[in-house]
């Protein structure tokens, strides 16, 4: 059976000096950054754009979401999909900016951009922070995942997304007995919110049977355990308090985040089973001052079912091993089931932009918090909302973020 | 099987060039912590758990279990399985296991190393015993 990633005496030495750092409230994020604007982008295919102008008119529609205009950035937060980085985008989008941070742990780059603009602003190092996702993976391959130290050692096996994730449930499987019709469930329940949602890439309902017939990609998992492709992105901005309550739109603030890397760790009880997850989430809440019974509604990383799946346990909404019970009989539905996720559609169904999906997770969650998700999927008194995801390859190396919100 | 793309070569570096060596002598090396006495894998110069320098090489048998696998249905080079194998010796390490119906891989199945040919130092895959 898979070992309990807390009790790994290596790793509780670090939870103890987090847990110590959450007691100094000064040291904390915790209500201390807004998220002022918040933008998907409509496309889902792309040809007709750059790159660059697809961060451009996100950076556009969150700043007119928020109120704010293009003058008003003085911090600015990419990824890997930025093209040229943090330079060449801050000379492309004509910014004048004083803080900048292009971190890239992949698809929760913009979940950990989030984190690390909260700070700077919490320590004064800028107070409008515009954070931009956007890329055509449809028109063109994005570029190669950068390898580290491992390469000669792994690089001629192929890892793929599918083969990766697919070693994850089927390791998963092989220790709790999860099954495919569980992972189905997770699939159906992004379904039934997709088909609200207008600009979904998929907006048919699905049933478990239909996930099943699906033909199998990478053993367990079948075609429609995959999340789609597209074109597109998503910005946000991030600022401070005072600024936030004086423009017009629903605050949402930020009351915790955490972040953190896995890996096979020189091969020493190799487990596939957790992720960083288990790390970055009780950092987060910790931070917020709130447990998993607070969350309302919880954007979850979905590039494939059994991320969903393993990221739910990671963060304590139920016990290691006991996702598949979790999901399944439409527990993920909104108005059905007991934790509404992703009601945009997700991963699976709506928009996945660049294979990136961090910044959609965010975007849903604050919709959710302002009241304004799609009525048939809106959860009610939504006031706390949590979004997390992982970024990299999540049976080798990845990266994990968590983030609270809440609706002031 | 013939149309299948060449396999990288290894490029290696001062810190790997011994595993590479031993390589093209059909010699499976991982390295072992002589402060910690933990085993790892893929080979490092310093300790990636207490951070010593005392580290050593040492020849696995090559033999292990299969601790989780995927098999790709389809890729340009045709269907293939991915996994962690972990070693008799201790350490887990990603490979492809290869010359055996891909249909019958088990977890818990016990496999050895196999070494396949590219223009430099051959590379590790593994095979079921």
């Amino acid at each position: 059976m898979a070992s309990d990633p807390l009790a790994i005496p290596r790793l509780t030495g670090q939870t103890i000096r987090w847990e110590k750092r959450q007691r100094r409230s000064d040291l904390s994020i915790k209500g201390k950054a807004y998220i002022a604007g918040a933008y998907e982008h409509p496309t889902r295919k792309a040809p007709d754009k750059s790159i660059a102008q697809l961060h451009a008119e996100v950076a556009k529609g969150a700043l007119e979401d928020a109120g704010l205009t293009k003058a008003d950035v003085d911090g600015y937060f990419c990824a890997g999909d930025a093209p040229g980085g943090a330079m060449a985008m801050v000379d492309y989008l004509g910014l004048k900016v004083k803080h900048f941070d292009s971190t890239d742990t992949g698809g929760c780059s913009y979940l950990v951009h989030l984190g690390h603009a909260a700070e700077a602003i919490a320590a004064g190092k800028c107070s409008v922070a515009l954070i931009t996702l956007a890329g055509k993976p449809l028109t063109a391959a994005p570029p190669p995942r950068a390898t580290g130290a491992e390469h000669d050692f792994e690089v001629a096996y192929n890892a793929t997304t599918h083969n990766i994730y697919g070693m994850c449930a089927m390791r998963h499987m092989h220790d709790f007995g999860t099954t495919s019709e569980q992972l189905a469930w997770i699939k159906v329940a992004a379904s039934h919110h997709a088909q609200y949602n207008p600009h979904a890439m998929l907006k048919d309902v699905v049933t478990v049977e239909d996930v099943l017939n699906s033909p199998m990609i990478s053993d367990p998992l079948h075609r429609m355990d995959c999340c789609v492709v597209t074109d597109g992105g998503g910005a946000l901005v991030v600022t401070t308090p005072e600024i936030a309550k004086s423009l017009k739109r629903p605050l949402v603030r930020l009351i915790g985040q955490g972040e953190a890397i896995k890996g096979p760790r020189g091969g020493e009880a190799l487990d596939l089973t957790y992720s960083a997850g288990v790390w970055s989430g009780p950092v987060a809440f910790a931070e917020a001052g709130v447990t998993v019974k607070d969350i309302k509604y919880a954007s979850i990383y979905d590039s494939f079912t059994i991320t969903v799946l393993m990221q739910l346990e990671d963060l304590g909404f139920c016990k290691k091993g006991e996702g598949g019970k979790f999901v399944a009989d439409g527990n993920l539905i909104s108005g059905v089931g007991k934790l509404p996720f992703n009601t945009d559609g997700g991963g699976l169904c709506s928009n996945h932009p660049v294979n990136r999906g961090g910044m959609t997770k965010i975007i849903e969650a604050v919709r959710q918090l302002r009241g304004e998700a799609h009525p048939k999927v809106q959860v009610p008194n939504c006031d706390i909302a949590l979004a997390h995801g992982t970024g990299g390859l999540l049976g080798v190396r990845h990266a994990a973020s968590t983030v609270i919100m809440e609706r002031v | 099987m013939s149309d299948k793309p060449k396999l990288p070569s290894p490029q290696g570096n001062p810190e790997s060039k011994p595993f590479w060596d031993a390589a093209t002598q059909g010699k499976f090396l991982f390295k072992r912590c002589n402060a910690c006495k933990e085993p790892h894998y893929f080979p490092r110069a310093l300790c990636p758990f207490c951070f010593s320098d005392q580290t050593v090489w040492e020849e696995s048998k090559g033999e292990g279990k299969i601790y989780s696998y995927s098999l790709m249905r389809k890729s340009a080079a045709g269907p293939y399985a991915i996994g962690y194998v972990t070693l008799d010796e201790g350490p887990s390490l990603l490979t492809n296991f290869v010359d055996c119906d891909l249909q019958t891989l088990k977890i818990g199945q016990r496999v050895k190393v196999v070494w396949k040919p590219t223009d430099g130092a051959p590379l590790p895959f593994f095979t079921p015993i």
